[in-house]
């Protein structure tokens, strides 16, 4: 599947301030890229606007997949995210939201296939456990549940890492590793060690 | 816990599966799995059930006690009075519990997880179908609690039904909307309440004259105009709604 995204000068502000502006850039299968830059240069303003959940305040940015073009907003069917500031249901369980989510994007999946997607993020044999029962590591992991559920070719992962221990870091190298073959991956970071991720570099901000 | 080798992570999923074009059967569907997610948490967090009957309870009871129907004659004035006391029972209950489905989804910060799987009109649906089903179950024991301590005696019973679920219909529709364009605003309550009070309003006084009819002995045909009346403001809400809900949605 062909899958590339199109940036031409992005900009994002709150009120007067300008986050960021004439961000323009391309992305194609296969590749990663790596958005950096110190706290509050705009790093995970720039995901929500890739996953349409904030409006730019000049420029578009635009997906080109299945032989059309998807602006950010109507993107939902072809972007997986994972980011601090996402949050799943904590009164249900692991299995119970991502059958949930499977349930709302119409996807048919038998239990074997969400038992699966638990144990390839770490969280086997947790998966009746309520999310209110999960620690803030086990609920990242199931993040990426969430966020790998439809398999899209288009994953914004917003600081990758954050509170995952060694196992789930290796858990977050095996992801990109799989999206780097069948799509495209953009990753939000401050920490140098996921540079190693990049084929192409955004910095944001003072360097 | 353990990271699983790569070999094992090649699960069956297809990939790029959510991709296809969505039918409106695939749109009522995602809206019965919200409708059916939303009840699965409300009966285990209780966050709008126990302020709904709870206020609907105290109402009737603070009504029972501080009023004290017993005695008097039925005259126009007296049902009506008890009419308008039910339908403000209902509405202040209606207006502490209905906002609960998407405030709730703000409150514990799901709103992305939701907008990014969901198609916006199933979104509404769902939430509709929920703030149906809590009216419904509002609707049922507050009248009851009416009957019982108010001591409202109700003159035609299907009528009084078919108003009340008509009235219900109103304040669903109304309240859901609502609630959407209030969910991430600073003072939700009171952005709710001057928001509710001009859609309301028109509604209510259109249900609490059909009430009252209901509880005297006229019946259906007398509150046919106002079943007709609260039905198609019902309507046109739901239609509106439908067309605006994408835009509050996205914004």
């Amino acid at each position: 599947m062909e899958i590339s995204l199109t940036v031409e000068e992005l900009a994002a502000s709150y009120g007067a301030r300008t986050v960021f502006a004439g961000v323009s850039l391309q992305v194609r299968r296969g590749e990663v890229l790596v958005v950096s830059g110190s706290n509050g240069s705009g790093k995970s303003t720039f995901l929500r606007l890739l996953a349409g959940l904030q409006q730019p305040s000049a420029g578009i940015a635009v997906y080109a997949c299945a032989g059309r073009a998807w602006a950010p907003r109507e993107a939902g069917p072809i972007i997986g995210w994972v980011a601090p500031d996402l949050a799943l249901y904590r009164e249900l369980t692991a299995r119970e939201n991502l059958r949930f989510f499977a349930d709302v994007r119409r996807l048919s999946l038998g239990d074997t296939e969400i038992d699966d997607l638990l144990v390839q993020v770490g969280l086997g044999g947790r998966g009746n456990d309520r999310l209110s029962a999960y620690s803030s590591g086990m609920a990242y992991r199931l993040r990426y549940a969430y966020a790998l559920i439809h398999r899209p070719p288009v994953l914004l992962l917003d600081e990758p890492t954050v509170t995952l221990d060694t196992r789930g870091a290796e858990v977050v190298d095996q992801v990109i590793a799989r999206q780097r073959r069948e799509g495209i991956v953009v990753v939000a970071t401050n920490d140098p060690r996921e540079l190693r991720y990049a084929d192409l570099l955004l910095q944001l901000g003072s360097p | 816990m353990q990271a699983q080798p790569e070999q094992q992570e090649q699960q069956e999923i297809e990939p790029g599966q959510a991709i296809r074009s969505i039918g409106v059967r695939d749109l009522l569907a995602a809206a019965w799995a919200i409708f059916v997610k939303d009840l699965r948490s409300e009966l285990r967090t209780r966050y709008a059930l126990n302020a709904l009957v709870l206020f609907a309870a105290s109402a009737a009871v603070a009504v029972s006690l501080g009023v004290g129907f017993i005695g008097m004659r039925r005259t126009d004035e007296y049902l009506l009075i008890q009419s308008a006391l039910l339908w403000i029972a209902l509405l202040f209950a209606a207006l502490n519990g209905l906002s609960r489905g998407f405030v709730y989804e703000e409150e514990t910060r799901t709103m992305a997880a939701l907008r990014l799987a969901a198609p916006a009109i199933s979104v509404y649906l769902g939430k509709l179908l929920f703030n149906l089903a809590l009216l419904l179950l509002l609707d049922t024991v507050t009248s009851l609690l009416f009957i019982v301590l108010v001591r409202v005696e109700v003159g035609s019973p299907l009528a009084f039904v078919l108003v009340l679920a008509a009235g219900g219909l109103c304040l669903a529709t109304a309240t859901t909307i609502l609630a959407a364009i209030i969910a991430r605003a600073s003072f939700k309550s009171a952005l709710f309440a001057v928001l509710a009070f001009p859609l309301l309003v028109p509604p209510l006084i259109v249900a609490i004259q059909g009430t009252a009819l209901t509880l005297d002995s006229a019946g259906m045909t007398l509150a046919l105009p106002a079943i007709r009346t609260l039905l198609a403001y019902a309507v046109a809400m739901f239609v509106a709604s439908l067309m605006l809900f994408r835009f509050v949605w996205e914004a």
